[in-house]
């Protein structure tokens, strides 16, 4: 679930805010958005996708909350990873993170083929 | 408050795969569009958090007449091969259109790829296609219940603004319904907005469901996470507590063999055996397979982790709404269905759709609906000055007679018993009239006692939907007393030849089941 928002890194751009599926975040006027809503998050990393400043950490435990410490978060590298590896922004283009799920039939075939 | 009125021609309700290319489809007919999403239209629904696959054949004849004869096989009797022809055909015309939205990449020999697809890109790529034709967006818009005219064809439908709860209405000369599968809010990746509300607003206005049974299919993912990303799976070795390697089968007989070593205690995997140049170029594949390893700080290449099984109720399941023409349309007058809300035993029969023929489903049936309602929506006009009725019951009208009903402790009450492996996977007469009664109860204290003011009513209809949903799947199930595809009877493990049919099942309070055959000689 949606776990920690980076006070030094978010713009109040409120992308978060629109694009989130389960509406869990809310804008505050003139501040950043509040996690409102932390149990409606179902754990689907769109929002750190869509986050250009990559201040979002959804922690991959879909059950229930868990703690999280900020300054190990910051230090991980995971911040930005799904957005970096996905290519958007600036990495668009990197051919690092190029779209290669093409490539998921001949997975398949070399599973079968072992 | 004071309700938004708004109309148009064509309402497209969900804003996910189906929805979209519904949506973009009328547009194209030169009809105005309103496209109704629950969440956020490009981040909504399955298809942006998954990698979708179509069925993708070139249109050489035999080609297209081996890949249909293949599913037709696997499908056990219930697919149409017109069907599955003209899925085929739609998709290979029509998914290279997005080209100026989607970046389709090449392969190594420099040939473009279409079959899959990344999910959010794809998504976001339809939002601007949706956009850029001029259709009008409402993020956030969960539809409530659907409008009937005297004659009873849609006239549209009212919901709710989901963050301040204003109601809002949109009149339209006809009604695309694209709100997806249910898989009860398990943790399926991406399925919190599919809760089958769009089935239930059908369902009130009348209309009927094929497949239903077909709701156990379930996706392997490490067992703290919603990562039901399979492919990865192709290469696993499961073990179970003590490290002792478990004998499960490839391809569809896992599901079974997996549910039943979990039934037992716990299940550990690895991916020890994927080759290193696969492993290198995983996260170009499918970006956010690794993210629960790594902040697990699991490598699931050398270490066993744990792992579940996911529901994925009517989802990757194959049944929906009963489509009665090649328009999509459904047996209500002005209502159409596209996508996962749909039944899709016509190209997936009793086996699952997911992997290929569900998206290209989403696509085509998205298509002909949208086509179709603009259609019916220039012959018969939008008929906006009519006096309609808003039928929606479970859920938003409770009758008189105050209680309060603790919703999270009813869905919960759901899930018990639409998830767990030895109800839903492992079916059995005693269990389904079991399980059928406790939600008949459910659902008697929702339609009588449910309802939410403001935004709350979206989560008493939500919970009135799932529980409609899950007495629909157990009502066919409990009728097809065989096995068949994913259904599964431990009563019953054989397939009988006198079930080589359709179930049609429909109902609110009370549930009914009935062949297909007789249901279209009554029709008619």
């Amino acid at each position: 679930m949606i776990e920690l928002l980076v006070a030094g890194r978010c713009t109040s751009c409120n992308i978060c805010v629109q694009i989130c599926p389960t509406n869990v975040f809310d804008a505050v006027p003139g501040a950043q958005p509040a996690i409102a809503r932390q149990a409606d998050c179902q754990t689907c990393f769109m929002c750190e996708l869509y986050c250009p400043a990559d201040a979002l950490y959804v922690a991959p435990d879909c059950d229930g909350p868990v703690v999280v410490d900020e300054a190990e978060i910051l230090a991980s590298g995971w911040l930005g990873q799904y957005r970096r590896d996905s290519g958007w922004g600036e990495f668009r283009g990197d051919p690092a993170h190029t779209n290669e799920s093409w490539r998921m039939d001949e997975v398949f075939a070399r599973a079968r083929g072992g | 408050m004071s309700a938004a009125a708004l109309q148009t021609d064509v309402l497209v309700l969900g804003g996910g795969l189906a929805a979209t290319w519904a949506a973009t489809a009328a547009a194209a007919a030169g009809v105005d569009v309103i496209l109704a999403d629950k969440g956020f239209c490009g981040t909504s629904g399955v298809t942006a958090t998954a990698g979708p696959g179509h069925w993708w054949v070139p249109p050489d004849p035999a080609a297209r007449e081996a890949a249909i004869r293949d599913r037709e096989a696997l499908a056990e009797g219930l697919a149409e091969r017109a069907w599955m022809a003209r899925v085929l055909d739609e998709t290979w015309r029509t998914l290279p259109t997005i080209g100026v939205y989607y970046a389709f990449q090449r392969n190594d020999a420099g040939v473009v790829q279409y079959r899959n697809m990344r999910g959010p890109e794809y998504m976001r790529a339809m939002r601007r296609h949706v956009r850029k034709s001029g259709v009008r967006i409402m993020d956030g818009s969960p539809a409530l219940e659907l409008l009937l005219h005297a004659d009873g064809s849609v006239a549209g439908a009212s919901g709710i603004d989901r963050v301040t709860g204003a109601p809002w209405t949109v009149r339209a000369g006809a009604v695309v319904l694209a709100t997806g599968g249910c898989a009860f809010m398990s943790h399926l990746l991406g399925c919190h907005t599919n809760t089958g509300d769009g089935a239930l607003m059908a369902a009130e206005a009348g209309a009927e469901f094929s497949g239903m049974e077909f709701s156990a299919y379930y996706t392997v993912a490490p067992a703290f996470s919603t990562m039901t990303r399979s492919m990865s799976y192709a290469f696993a070795a499961y073990t179970d507590e003590a490290g002792h390697e478990l004998d499960i089968p490839s391809g569809r007989a896992a599901t079974a063999a997996l549910a039943r070593a979990l039934l037992a205690g716990p299940v550990y995997c690895s991916l020890h055996r994927m080759p290193a140049d696969i492993r290198a170029r995983l996260t170009r594949i499918q970006p956010n397979l690794m993210l629960p390893f790594d902040r697990h700080r699991i490598d699931p290449f050398t270490d066993r982790f744990p792992v579940t099984l996911h529901g994925e109720g009517t989802i990757r399941g194959t049944g929906g709404l009963r489509i009665a023409g090649d328009d999509c349309a459904t047996t209500v007058p002005g209502l159409y269905a596209a996508g996962d809300v749909a039944t899709r035993e016509m190209v997936a029969g009793a086996i699952s759709g997911g992997g290929a023929q569900n998206s290209a489903w989403a696509l085509s049936s998205g298509r002909w609906s949208g086509q179709a309602a603009a259609a019916r929506a220039r012959a018969q006009g939008r008929r906006a000055e009519r006096p309609v009725e808003a039928i929606g019951e479970a859920g938003l009208r409770p009758r008189p007679g105050a209680a309060r009903l603790d919703l999270k402790a009813i869905v919960a009450a759901v899930q018990a018993e639409a998830l767990p492996y030895d109800k839903n996977l492992f079916r059995s007469q005693a269990g389904l009239r079991g399980s059928l009664e406790r939600l008949d109860r459910l659902w008697r204290d929702l339609r009588a006692f449910g309802h939410g003011a403001g935004p709350a009513a979206l989560r008493s209809r939500e919970a009135a939907a799932m529980t409609a949903h899950a007495r629909w799947c157990y009502g066919a199930a409990l009728a097809r007393w065989e096995s068949r595809g994913m259904h599964r009877r431990t009563d019953a493990p054989e397939r009988d030849a006198r079930m080589a049919h359709r179930l049609i099942v429909g109902g609110l309070d009370q549930v009914w089941v009935q062949p297909a055959q007789r249901a279209a000689r009554e029709a008619a």
